[in-house]
């Protein structure tokens, strides 16, 4: 992924819970990303880091089996080294290729109308997070969210009433935030968008096509 | 990855105490003081863990650390056997991970800390948890004594500034890492002190990003 100076971080709210481990695995996914493309925020996220060392040194010690020391040696004994394989989708960040799988030439894209696309990549009951592909110069549909949205910019960039967001930016959206994304006209644009309820699309039609499309 | 090495973890077994000496001068000086000294020590036995496979210098991380993962795990959620298991898988990942910990980054403190915090939710939580990309130096990096002793004396201000903070906020801060605050709970946490540590860490990123390119 090409450097490019990002200009929209995460929040330190987001920061602190994924320091935390209070994230779902969807939003994680995000920050992850993301703070694989910025030192500013992987900084932000080893003091917070820092912070919960200190908790953690100050706890009250708990009694621990006699033999726990042994065991954890035999454990070390059994368990060969693990060797990381690195994911195929070369291109990508780590934390993100680990779930795409494979090229971002490949993806195997579900169209969801106006040429825009989606590669569902964590779906639970809570969190949802996709890949949308958005052709150069199309907008998104309108729509509105009951929950938190985070959408990482990882190719070409897109503007919205909000702001200007180019690879490796973060857009946050809350319940209150109606925008129309719409994707620069130099290049298609790729970005990684994250939501904690369903997307509200404020015209009738994606209304009805929302069940379906799992959007 | 690329730099994982293909040692089996079992190697201590055969690789003698070759640290005996040093090890007892750390003991000594470590019941005289508790001040950064003793992190800077942790961190220089973790990386003889590291290098020698030292197992007497392993015992000591385990007799401080192990105890302190039990008990953050208890918080977190998890029953007496379960902490008792998975602090020793911590422990354990302390030994195999230990070329990855980066003292100009991080105390020992902290980087054990991110380790029972990802066994946490993977043993308690049961979820996926997505790690941003490692940044890998060259193999012959070291981080220069200067910047790591400023680390380890900058995370001693911060666990004496979390004891600063006015009551509210400081067990809030405890909360939230112990997993008892929901997200946006965690919003209400503000102002916390940790303008120096991280433009240490950030000056320690770019001096690793340099020995990358």
């Amino acid at each position: 992924m090409k450097k490019h100076d990002i200009k929209h971080h995460l929040s330190k709210e987001l920061l602190l819970a994924y320091s935390a481990g209070q994230l779902e695995e969807g939003f994680s996914l995000a920050i992850a990303t993301h703070i694989s493309m910025c030192d500013q925020c992987r900084a932000e996220l080893e003091s917070l880091e820092a912070m919960g060392g200190a908790v953690f040194e100050n706890l009250e010690p708990n009694e621990i089996d006699v033999d726990a020391f042994a065991k954890t040696l035999a454990l070390i004994d059994e368990t060969p080294e693990e060797i990381k394989v690195k994911s195929k989708g070369s291109g990508l960040p780590e934390p993100l290729a680990d779930y795409v799988g494979c090229d971002l030439d490949d993806i195997d894209w579900r169209p969801i109308g106006m040429g825009v696309k989606q590669k569902i990549l964590v779906n639970s009951e809570k969190v949802s997070a996709r890949l949308l592909y958005i052709p150069a110069g199309t907008a998104v549909p309108e729509h509105s969210h009951k929950g938190r949205e985070v959408t990482l910019v990882l190719k070409g960039a897109f503007k919205d009433e909000i702001d200007y967001f180019g690879p490796g930016d973060i857009e946050l959206a809350d319940g209150d935030t109606n925008h129309t994304p719409v994707a620069s006209d130099e290049e298609d644009c790729i970005c990684l968008a994250v939501t904690d309820a369903p997307l509200k699309f404020n015209k009738l039609i994606h209304k009805i096509a929302q069940p379906f499309l799992k959007i | 990855m690329l730099l994982e090495t293909k040692i089996r973890a079992s190697d201590h077994s055969i690789i003698p105490r070759v640290c005996a000496i040093d090890s007892e001068k750390i003991e000594s000086k470590k019941n005289v003081s508790s001040d950064s000294n003793d992190k800077k020590l942790w961190a220089e036995l973790i990386r003889k863990v590291e290098t020698l496979k030292d197992t007497s210098a392993f015992e000591e991380l385990f007799n401080h650390f192990a105890p302190r993962v039990k008990a953050f795990l208890m918080k977190s959620g998890a029953d007496p056997q379960m902490a008792e298991e998975c602090s020793q898988e911590v422990m354990a990942t302390v030994w195999r991970k230990a070329h990855l910990f980066d003292p100009s980054r991080a105390s020992a403190s902290t980087w054990i800390f991110t380790i029972a915090r990802n066994k946490k939710i993977d043993a308690i939580r049961k979820q996926n948890r997505p790690e941003p990309e490692q940044l890998y130096p060259d193999q012959d990096y070291e981080p220069d004594q200067e910047s790591v002793v400023e680390l380890q004396q900058e995370t001693e201000r911060l666990t004496l500034a979390l004891g600063e903070l006015p009551e509210k906020q400081r067990v809030l801060v405890e909360k939230a890492y112990l997993g008892e605050l929901s997200h946006s709970e965690i919003a209400e946490i503000t102002g916390l002190p940790l303008g120096t540590i991280k433009s240490r860490i950030r000056l320690a990123l770019e001096k690793l990003r340099h020995s990358m390119m």
